[in-house]
């Protein structure tokens, strides 16, 4: 029978596979889709913490969570399209107008 | 049974998400992405929580991953070879690594946190009318917050998909 152990485990590589992406990857869009990685990772971990300890506040934070997951995409996203159509770029070294 | 499942969609997770990482093209990576939620919406099910494996599925894989798809195919942006890493970006992903790592261990080796399997108490998220009993009643404040944080994001996206000189 699987313990918590491994769900906290795999919830463990996951942000760390995602935190990875976020550091050595330069397209935005990746960099965007390895936070959600994280943001996953960090669903799993609640979750197998909640029914290990039999509860039900950790399934509803999820809830919430997803909801702000959704929110956060779609002003993201629409903060890259406006960042495309200005600087014609979403790579991260390219943007650097507020650095000199 | 569930063990043979648990490996299974495990891998599959961590593998999809390894994709995600290393795939050039930045279409790829949305369809690993997908294969992760995918994945991921299983292992819920293992944990019984079968509402939030549906909301994952609907939410995640089905309108996060169709928007970023679509803003992806939009951009059209030609992926070139990975960032030059400075010592300083391999340290901090390391020193993060080992924090993460620390974090883990302090969690499996703490005693007041019931983490074998027999000690496994009753599912409480599969009963969905307490969930929504739950919503309702004692996070109404959360809900409502959220509620309000869904019109503000609407009403953000659309300040900032207007053209600026568009009068």
């Amino acid at each position: 029978m699987i313990g918590l152990e491994q769900y906290i485990g795999v919830s463990s590589l996951l942000f760390a596979i995602g935190f990875f992406g976020v550091l050595f990857r330069k397209n935005t869009l990746v960099m965007y889709m390895c936070l959600e990685l994280m943001l996953n990772a960090a669903n799993l971990a609640l979750i197998a913490f909640s029914r290990y300890h039999g509860g039900m506040g950790g399934n509803l934070f999820v809830f919430f969570t997803i909801t702000v997951a959704a929110a956060e995409v779609a002003v993201g996203l629409a903060i890259i399209v406006a960042l495309f159509r200005k600087r014609q770029t979403v790579e991260v070294e390219e943007l650097n107008a507020l650095k000199d | 049974m569930t063990d043979i499942f648990f490996y299974i969609f495990s891998i599959l997770t961590l593998a999809c998400a390894f994709g995600v990482v290393i795939s050039r093209n930045a279409v790829n990576g949305a369809m690993f992405l997908i294969g992760t939620f995918l994945s991921m919406a299983s292992l819920f099910v293992l944990l019984e929580a079968y509402f939030l494996a549906v909301v994952q599925v609907l939410v995640y894989a089905g309108a996060v991953m169709v928007l970023f798809l679509f803003i992806i195919m939009l951009l059209d942006v030609k992926e070139t070879a990975t960032r030059k890493t400075s010592v300083y970006t391999w340290a901090a992903s390391l020193i993060g690594f080992g924090i993460l790592l620390v974090g883990v261990v302090a969690i499996n080796s703490a005693d007041s946190i019931k983490t074998k399997a027999e000690a496994l108490p009753e599912a409480a998220g599969v009963n969905l009318k307490a969930f929504g009993y739950e919503l309702f009643t004692t996070y109404l404040l959360p809900m409502q917050v959220t509620g309000f944080l869904l019109l503000i994001a609407m009403v953000g996206v659309i300040a900032l998909s207007k053209k600026p000189n568009a009068q």
